[in-house]
């Protein structure tokens, strides 16, 4: 303890702790006789359980570690929990399929890992430095984690995409943070705010600005910065594309968001018209691409280009009311997108994963418990009532309408009855169409995962469970002001 | 009542769901359990609601029954409560629901989902009408476009993925600009209760249209008028027999309602300066659609159509703005559930027996159906107008108040009762009269108990309403009086506008 308070890092003990025990994971996948993937899976598994608990009872006040390069706050807190529990879930929904596949690797648990510490590293990041070096230990364990079935041409491929076009936004974040460095004359977060709250936007600072929004637009997929997700998505191990659909998205959400309120706060005007940009474009083209679209997982992609639109309209609005917005769609976003791909982990055929959405013909009639989840996340990715997507919705546009956005809303409803089309059509498939060959039976864990998202799903609409979520949400926003 | 009676109507059918849910196994006993099963739930929650209309004080203008709990926080609170304008949808609903279930008890296509999904679908509509928060509203409002859709995508026509999409995304695009329209109201008056935003409304007029449009976007199409009507001809033709009768009895209504509860005394100079423009849909609605509808041959689309003149006359009722207009609108409403849905249970009669709806395969049922013939004549005559049904005196009240509010109006909307007689009867002459030549038609057994047990409380309550009107009158009188008040003072204040500009 003397240790971490003489080097200001007491506020960063789960991260300390997240990265030791990944480390002794890793030693312990090196020397281990024999195939240690299980040990090691499960060593992660209890390493991202503690260090949500170290997170979640941490000292309830604002704090920084590292001099003021690692900021946490409420928001940053409620962002970790949610990233944790999206790594934890997405590595539980590999197990069945690495062993089936025969690819289980014990540095598979450990990669995730050291995504997850990248990705709260990115969630604290409270300086331009920091918030690089999150980035970088997320993204390459990511891309690394898309082609870690070495012997599929299909993933190598999306690996490759994934690592050129991730090493461009990088470097286009950094030349971005390099100008704002120039500008300011600082690289932490509370610097540049009271720089830019002196002195007003000036040009220079407005350009950096510019990439540094392009670089965290490509880790959120935005459009224009989406052209590898769908191919990565459909490239990568199912199990692998649940994990990018989730928790990073959750961390590169909460990191653009503080980017933007904290240190650039002060600056809105500048910024928010490019989120609202960003926005309706991720929006428009998320709807529309999807549409003809056959393969289940690149429907997904557009799906979460589409949806990381709507959480940006929270952004755009740049209140209070438009964070509580991001917070409370980014919860919601990350356990539906989870139960969607349990469901198509559960799409299987004579040992093979199958991925196309004829496959899901008659599924009513074979399997109603999966079809009935099914069905259920899809109305709430379109957003019907009394559907836990309604209310993600409901929060953003919420906020948009108060700071006056009213184009942006109306833009932003619009399309989601495009989005309701595809949804729509999956529906149709599984409860319209006439059966086909009924799927293997579910994995325990994949099962457990797909119907506990369907519950929370249906069950969000109760106070109990949609009070405590919003009051969470509220409290995460309270940070920035 | 110190029980939350409300809630437990709306949220009875859900206790049915649960024991069909509990209900094992394919073979007849388990079906006929199902079956019984959503009778009785249908049944006690339509016993329930009666308590309702006993306990309703038509005197009060006020809402009854409140019941208020917190939900999401500010942003939307779990209130529910009936005036004169909801309850007599509330009764309607719970009555037609155990006449659906019963018209549907031939159906052997997956039995367990079809019945959740009908009493899935009565909780929404009764919450629709009894929640007085507009998010809770909204959220009633929007999900039961989910059961619908799986109803006429399961069990409807061959047509019907086509019809369901249509069904579906139409009333979504219609519904989400009303949503952004209730966000706005919520920031602009700090609240989401009904109540309130009835008692002070305050939107300036210039934000009152942008809402007053916002909103008429999702009603026009739940309603349906033209030009944006064409989504139910194709949902009613595909939807299997409980589910046009619902779809046409009650969910048509909540546009209607939507208007009485909201468009009107939330925004009345927007009303105001709407109405001619509502009018004109209107007319081109009653003229135009009962044209389309003497020329159809399949016999749910005719009937669809004639739906489509007939909320011609609701929504011409509604913006003459005036007593006997609303008066007239509702009771067209009331009415109008209780004539289509029975028209669509006659339908559903000879389509189980000939499974065409084609009318040109019918002809001469009256030779070996009287029966049937004569209710089939009751309904019909109650869809034309004729007095001494119930059509006759919503449509009667709904022309006096166009009259008042706009002589051209009530000349052409008068010209549809000619049109509406005329297709009426020439589909029951082609039908039912004429010589019995058609082979396949000349052993055709009558209605069964069954079928009568659906139809009769019908024909009683269409010619006792016809008769005798005034308890459904009574029991709105209040409440309608409740929205002329704000509406007589935008016009009294418009008119002063125009007098001081004229000065």
């Amino acid at each position: 303890m003397w240790l971490l308070q003489q080097a200001d890092a007491v506020a960063a003990l789960p991260e300390i702790v997240l990265a030791v025990l990944t480390l002794a994971l890793l030693m312990l996948g090196v020397f281990r006789k024999g195939d240690p993937s299980d040990t090691v899976t499960l060593g992660a598994l209890i390493a991202l359980g503690i260090t949500a608990l170290l997170v979640i009872f941490a000292a309830d006040h604002q704090d920084t570690a590292f001099h003021g390069a690692l900021m946490v706050d409420t928001f940053a807190r409620v962002m970790k929990v949610l990233a944790l529990f999206g790594s934890a879930a997405a590595l539980a929904l590999s197990v069945s399929f690495m062993k089936r596949d025969g690819s289980q690797r014990f540095e598979y648990p450990v990669l995730i890992l050291l995504a997850a510490l990248g990705m709260m590293l990115m969630i604290s990041a409270n300086s331009l430095i920091a918030l690089y070096m999150g980035l970088e230990l997320q993204s390459l364990s990511l891309y690394v984690l898309a082609a870690i079935n070495r012997d599929s041409a299909r993933a190598s491929e999306a690996g490759l995409k994934y690592f050129v076009l991730g090493a461009l936004s990088s470097g286009m974040l950094l030349y971005g943070a390099s100008l704002i460095y120039g500008f300011t004359g600082t690289t932490g977060f509370p610097g540049i705010a009271a720089y830019l709250t002196n002195s007003g936007a000036d040009l220079g600072a407005i350009f950096g600005l510019v990439f540094v929004i392009a670089g965290l637009a490509f880790k959120i997929s935005a459009v224009p910065f989406h052209m590898w997700t769908p191919d990565v998505y459909e490239g990568a191990p199912t199990p692998v594309t649940a994990f990018f659909a989730a928790a990073p998205k959750v961390a590169a959400m909460a990191l653009i968001t503080r980017t933007m309120m904290a240190p650039f706060g002060a600056i809105y005007p500048a910024w928010g018209q490019i989120i609202i940009f960003v926005s309706i474009a991720s929006m428009s083209l998320g709807a529309f691409a999807a549409i003809g679209q056959t393969n289940i997982k690149r429907l997904l992609a557009y799906s979460s280009i589409a949806n990381m639109g709507y959480a940006l309209v929270g952004l755009a609005a740049g209140t209070q009311e438009g964070v509580q917005g991001v917070v409370v769609y980014m919860i919601i976003y990350m356990i539906m997108t989870l139960g969607s791909f349990a469901c198509i982990l559960s799409m299987r055929r004579k040992g093979h994963m199958v991925e196309e959405i004829a496959d899901l013909a008659g599924l009513s009639r074979n399997n109603k418990g999966l079809a009935f989840v099914f069905a259920i996340l899809m109305f709430s990715m379109a957003g019907i009532p009394p559907l836990a997507g309604f209310f993600a919705k409901y929060f953003v546009f919420l906020a948009a309408v108060k700071a006056g956005l009213y184009a942006l809303a109306v833009i932003g409803v619009v399309t989601s009855v495009v989005g309701a089309y595809y949804y729509l059509r999956i529906v149709k498939i599984m409860y319209f169409d006439e059966p086909k060959e009924a799927f293997e039976p579910m994995d325990g864990e994949v099962k457990l995962i797909a119907y506990a998202s369907g519950a929370f799903t249906i069950a969000f609409v109760l106070p109990w469970i949609a009070s405590p979520v919003i009051a969470v949400a509220a409290a995460a926003a309270r940070s920035f002001y | 009542m110190n029980w939350p009676i409300l809630s437990v109507i709306t949220f009875l059918p859900l206790l049915g769901v649960l024991f069909i849910l509990l209900v094992r196994g394919d073979d007849e006993t388990a079906l006929r359990n199902m079956r019984w099963g959503a009778f009785w739930t249908t049944l006690v929650t339509f016993l329930v609601s009666l308590l309702i209309w006993a306990g309703f004080d038509s005197n009060a203008s006020g809402f009854q029954f409140l019941e208020e709990r917190s939900w999401l926080g500010a942003a939307a609170t779990y209130k529910l409560g009936v005036d004169g304008i909801s309850m007599p949808f509330v009764i309607l609903t719970t009555f037609l629901m155990p006449i659906c279930i019963l018209a549907s008890w031939r159906v052997t296509k997956r039995v367990k989902e079809y019945m959740i999904a009908f009493l899935v679908l009565e909780t929404l509509m009764i919450g629709v009408f009894c929640s007085l928060d507009i998010v809770l509203f909204y959220l009633f409002f929007e999900a039961g476009l989910i059961p619908m859709f799986l109803i006429i995508g399961i069990w409807g026509g061959p047509r019907r993925v086509y019809a369901s999409f249509k069904f579906f995304l139409y009333t979504l695009l219609g519904s989400v600009l009303m949503l952004l329209a209730i966000i706005y109201m919520y920031w602009t008056s700090g609240t989401t209760d009904i109540i309130q935003l009835l008692a002070h409304p305050g939107f300036t007029p210039e934000a009152q249209k942008w809402l007053w449009l916002a909103f008429f976007a999702s009603f026009a199409v739940k309603m349906p008028m033209w030009p944006v009507h064409t989504w139910l001809p194709d949902a009613h033709v595909e939807a299997p027999t409980a589910g046009s009768v619902i779809l046409a009895a009650i969910l048509l209504k909540m546009g209607g309602y939507g208007f009485l509860r909201f468009s009107l005394p939330m925004f009345p100079d927007a009303s105001l300066y709407f109405q001619d423009f509502v009018f004109f849909l209107s007319v081109i609605a009653i003229v135009y659609t009962s044209l389309v509808a003497l020329m159809q041959e399949d016999m749910k689309k005719l009937i669809a159509y004639s739906s489509v003149a007939h909320m011609g006359f609701v929504t011409m009722g509604i913006f003459a703005l005036n007593r006997q207009g609303i008066d007239g609108a509702m009771f067209q409403m009331i009415s109008h559930g209780l004539v289509s849905g029975a028209l669509f249970l006659c339908v559903g009669v000879v389509y189980d027996r000939m499974h065409t709806r084609e009318i040109a395969a019918y002809g001469g049922l009256v030779n070996n159906m009287p029966l049937y013939a004569c209710i089939f004549m009751v309904f019909t005559m109650a869809n034309v107008g004729l007095p001494g049904t119930s059509g006759f005196i919503g449509e009667f009240l709904s022309l006096m108040g166009a009259f008042k509010a706009a002589g051209w109006v009530a000349f052409f909307a008068t010209t549809g009762v000619i049109l509406s007689a005329a297709y009426a009867l020439w589909l029951y002459r082609r039908v039912v009269f004429g010589k019995l030549t058609k082979p396949a038609l000349m052993r055709l057994p009558d209605v069964t108990p069954r079928e009568l047990a659906t139809l009769l409380p019908l024909v009683i309550l269409t010619i006792f309403f016809g008769v005798y009107p005034a308890p459904i009158l009574n029991v709105f009188g209040p409440a309608v009086e409740s929205i002329i008040k704000p509406l007589n003072e935008a016009a009294a204040a418009a008119l002063l506008l125009a007098d001081a500009s004229l000065k």
